[in-house]
């Protein structure tokens, strides 16, 4: 695509990029701990045990550290699509404004007006209001992550929509086609569970550092054992999704797939490469390391013998297998864009044969539109270094953590843990790859979908404002520097307040 | 009910949405206005305290308000979201950067090790104080005095240069605070931001001091905002407006197509004028009497007028987003909107509204049934 301006496409992802990830440290740990506080919340409400509040109280106070930034960091989410991408923001605004608006409305509003009461419920309002709005608080930001990530599956499985060649956008004409595809289930259910971890391991590591410390034991306990089982379920839940999000990449963006995987040749019984390293060569040999026969096939199509696409059947194109080259899909789509503004040239001069020939044209071609944005074939190849070894770290994070909620949960029952030092310490430092895995995972969907806005519709090239260089750079550092120093002062005052402990931070209790 | 609407219904009762969303965020930036005021109207540590857990307890709901208008507006009228955003890219940035900085002040500001000081936190929170209502206030005031962008959807269809919007100054926005009508209005909702938050604390906080300041400083503040609001509506009512053809759906200028505007929709000029009378009413309440209804008063007058003046914007054959450099580019409710089914089904999501102003409201209530005082957030450890 050497005729866009490259530099400001790469800023403005980079600037997406920066946001996204951020306001993503944030986000997974609200959602998870607005649970945990919830839970919490609940068994204090019904056994008016002063510990419990005391526990609430800390939890809560660790979440609202937290949330500001959280919120800080989101609301520059919400008009990015309009400053960074107005191309898109016109040719999919009527599907994908939907959902944000819906966030908003139905959301964070409940998030908002709900977490005032949580905080300053105390004494203020009923017990059983306070308790409930802890509950509001919970539902509405994971139904925020509901809605934003409706958005975002749509990006990568545009359903429910049609081409309006007269406004020359895409428009919605299913809205649960939208809401309920099978894309946006499995992204919303991998992304939640996945958050719910990120939660149950910030207490688990918190609380580990208490016993480290011998202090607050029986508050630590407590909360690691709750913390465990929060943790075990929903890490064994994200790999039930995880799987499910796979087997859906596979059939709605198989470069993707080949990307993860490090595929460039396509086969039947395809391996799952498990364990090992990439060399820089571009056919199947670029792997070395362990692999698990025919699991990719498995994985991907639920067949052992099935074929799975490679990075090089889909640029090269693959005739056994009906799959068109890059460079014909080019040519389509450059058919399909000359139709379009053709049949615009005929509808104004009333030639209504003409502009009905050119619009079935168009339409025949539409599914290549984007590609004839481009110009070279290895345009339609993402990154395949980066989504590989994100994928693959990621999923063995993702395994770690079972095995380690299991062996938690073991300990806690037996009441063995304040004695293995050495468990305590691995607790201490586990919300760490919590993050890593997290971001990873980000990574996967986003750069693997690359060089798309829209899967197949819209490259990421034709969907920028057309600004200068210089401001989105100059935006991109403003928004680092802030971010940063932000990060710094959540990160100081959350140590600060968990050194304090829960007697202090609870207060007069 | 929305199924069987005209497309034109929906585009109208959209753009009615909005406007209530952009009077509701008006008037929710009284929260702004405590901020600019935060040393004004305390002499004591204790009584800015009071000042910041009074309008602590709503700032996220403007906030809220400000990230739901956004969404809103880009469902509903995606080509403004896209133009707009994407075009004054300064002026919006650095409303954004202002409410980021505002988002982690309240709760950092006295937090142990909080790394940057309560100096810095109360600055960011007087940043924003200053910046969102003036800086909101001159991008609105571009409804009436225009920009310069051009739009052209068919460009997708030119590969080498696939450019829909684009802003022809190089300034991206920040040459609207410049033109002095937007400006007037920049300044008026700085002000009017300030007289609603005192007239929050008369009826929030517990406190003879702070009332006794906020009732005397009203004075000079209303004065201050009424200058530069009359100024405003004096202005675009004189000015020529950006209309559009019925039939030929062409922008031309009009002669005091404001006034016309004003004159043609009897509804509008009615909220318009019961809006200014609520806002003069809550402030003479709050001023003289200093009586806990004014903000009441005048948070409703300030609703049904910011509704009335954006009605004057888009309605009656006006083009809301006017463009300078090239007139046929202006948006309008019409060409600027989501398709039919999209403002449709979102017109089923917008019936949810009431239920949640309803709850905001009841949370609202129980949350203040005690006003702010020192007992009050001296036994808070949630406090700020």
């Amino acid at each position: 695509m050497e005729h866009f301006d490259l530099a400001l496409v790469d800023w403005s992802r980079a600037q997406f990029a920066l946001t996204a990830l951020y306001h993503w440290i944030f986000v997974p740990l609200t959602l998870g701990l607005s649970f945990i506080v919830a839970f919490m919340h609940t068994f204090y409400y019904k056994t008016r045990d002063e510990k419990w509040k005391v526990m609430t109280k800390f939890w809560m106070k660790l979440f609202g550290i937290n949330f500001a930034i959280g919120v800080a960091t989101g609301i520059i989410l919400e008009f990015e699509f309009g400053l960074n991408w107005s191309n898109y923001s016109w040719i999919v605004g009527d599907i994908f404004g939907a959902p944000l608006a819906i966030e908003g409305i139905l959301a964070f509003f409940l998030e908002s007006t709900f977490i005032a009461v949580m905080f300053f419920g105390w004494g203020r309002v009923s017990k059983k209001f306070h308790m409930l709005s802890s509950w509001f608080v919970a539902f509405g930001s994971n139904l925020s992550a509901l809605w934003i990530l409706i958005a975002n599956a749509w990006m990568q499985n545009p359903v429910g929509t049609k081409f309006n060649p007269d406004t020359a956008r895409n428009e919605m004409v299913n809205f649960f086609d939208v809401a309920l595809s099978q894309t946006a289930v499995f992204k919303f259910l991998h992304t939640i569970s996945q958050a719910y971890i990120i939660g149950a391991l910030f207490v688990i590591s918190v609380s580990a550092w208490f016993l480290l410390k011998n202090r607050h034991l029986l508050f630590a306990k407590r909360s690691i054992l709750i913390a465990a089982v929060f943790g075990l379920i929903a890490s064994i839940f994200v790999a039930f999704t995880g799987d499910s999000s796979a087997y859906d990449v596979a059939h709605k963006q198989p470069m993707k797939l080949a990307a993860m995987e490090g595929l460039y040749d396509g086969e039947k019984n395809a391996d799952l490469y498990a364990l090992g390293f990439l060399n820089d060569r571009t056919d199947n040999l670029n792997f070395k390391g362990i692999r698990l026969p025919s699991m990719l096939s498995i994985m991907a199509f639920r067949d052992a013998d099935a074929f799975v696409p490679g990075v090089n059947d889909l640029v090269n194109g693959n005739e056994e297998q009906g799959i068109l080259s890059a460079e014909t899909r080019m040519e389509k789509g450059r058919i399909a864009i000359q139709a379009l503004a053709d049949y615009k040239t005929a509808k104004k001069d009333g030639n209504t044969e003409l502009a009905n020939s050119n619009l079935k044209l168009f339409e025949k071609n539409y599914p290549h539109f984007g590609y004839g944005y481009f110009k070279n074939n290895e345009d339609i190849v993402p990154n395949v270094p980066l989504t590989f070894y994100s994928f693959h770290i990621m999923v063995a994070l993702g395994l770690f953590f079972i095995a380690f909620f299991a062996c938690l949960l073991y300990a806690s029952i037996k009441d063995k843990l304040v004695k293995n030092k050495f468990v305590l310490r691995i607790s201490v430092w586990s919300i760490l790859l919590g993050y890593i895995a997290t971001e990873l995972g980000w990574i996967v969907a986003e750069v693997g979908r690359q060089p798309w806005t829209i899967q197949d519709l819209l490259p990421v090239g034709v969907s920028t404002s057309h600004l200068s260089v210089g401001s989105v750079q100059t935006t991109f550092f403003m928004f680092f520097a802030l971010f940063t120093v932000l990060l710094i002062a959540e990160i100081k005052i959350l140590m600060a307040q968990i050194k304090k402990g829960p007697e202090e931070g609870g207060s007069h209790v | 009910m929305f199924n069987n609407m005209s497309y034109e219904t929906l585009q109208a009762y959209w753009w009615i949405i909005v406007s209530l969303l952009a009077a509701l965020f008006v008037f929710l930036m009284f929260v702004q206005g405590g901020q600019t005021l935060l040393k004004q109207l305390s002499k004591t540590d204790m009584e800015r305290s009071l000042l910041v857990n009074s309008i602590g307890r709503k700032w996220d709901l403007t906030f809220t308000t400000l990230v739901t208008f956004g969404g809103a507006f880009f469902a509903s009228f995606p080509l403004f979201y896209s133009t707009s955003f994407g075009g004054a890219y300064w002026v919006w940035t650095l409303i954004l950067f202002s409410f980021i900085i505002q988002a982690v002040s309240y709760e950092y500001r006295t937090k142990a090790s909080n790394f940057l000081g309560r100096k810095t936190y109360d600055t960011f929170l007087f940043i924003n104080g200053v910046l969102a209502p003036v800086l909101v206030g001159a991008a609105v005031g571009t409804f009436f005095t225009g920009s310069a962008f051009s739009v052209d959807r068919m460009n997708i269809t030119n590969i080498a240069d696939p450019v829909i919007s684009r802003w022809e100054t190089a300034t991206h926005g920040l040459e609207a605070a410049l033109n002095i009508t937007n400006l007037s209005l920049g300044l008026a909702l700085l002000f009017l931001s300030r007289v609603l938050a005192m007239l929050y604390f008369i009826n929030n906080i517990d406190n003879e001091n702070i009332i006794k300041r906020s009732a005397k400083k009203l004075k000079l503040c209303s004065s201050a905002f009424l200058v530069f609001f009359l100024l405003f509506v004096g202005l675009i009512l004189t000015k020529e407006g950006f209309a559009v053809d019925p039939d030929t759906k062409l922008v031309f200028m009009e002669k005091f197509k404001y006034l016309h505007n004003l004159i043609e929709m009897p509804i509008v000029l009615v909220l318009f004028l019961i809006g200014v009378v609520g806002v003069l009413y809550g402030i003479f309440l709050g001023a003289f009497k200093t009586s806990p209804k004014g903000i009441w008063f005048a948070g409703t007058g300030t609703v049904l007028t910011v509704l009335a003046v954006l009605m004057l914007a888009g309605f009656n054959n006006t083009a809301f987003y006017p463009s300078t450099f090239d007139l046929q580019s202006s948006l309008t409710i019409e060409n600027a909107s989501s398709s039919k089914y999209t403002l449709t089904a979102m017109s089923w999501v917008s019936l949810l509204v009431p239920v949640v102003i309803a709850y905001i409201w009841y949370a609202w209530k129980s949350l203040s049934k005690n006003k702010v005082s020192e007992a009050d957030i001296e036994n808070d450890s949630m406090k700020y």
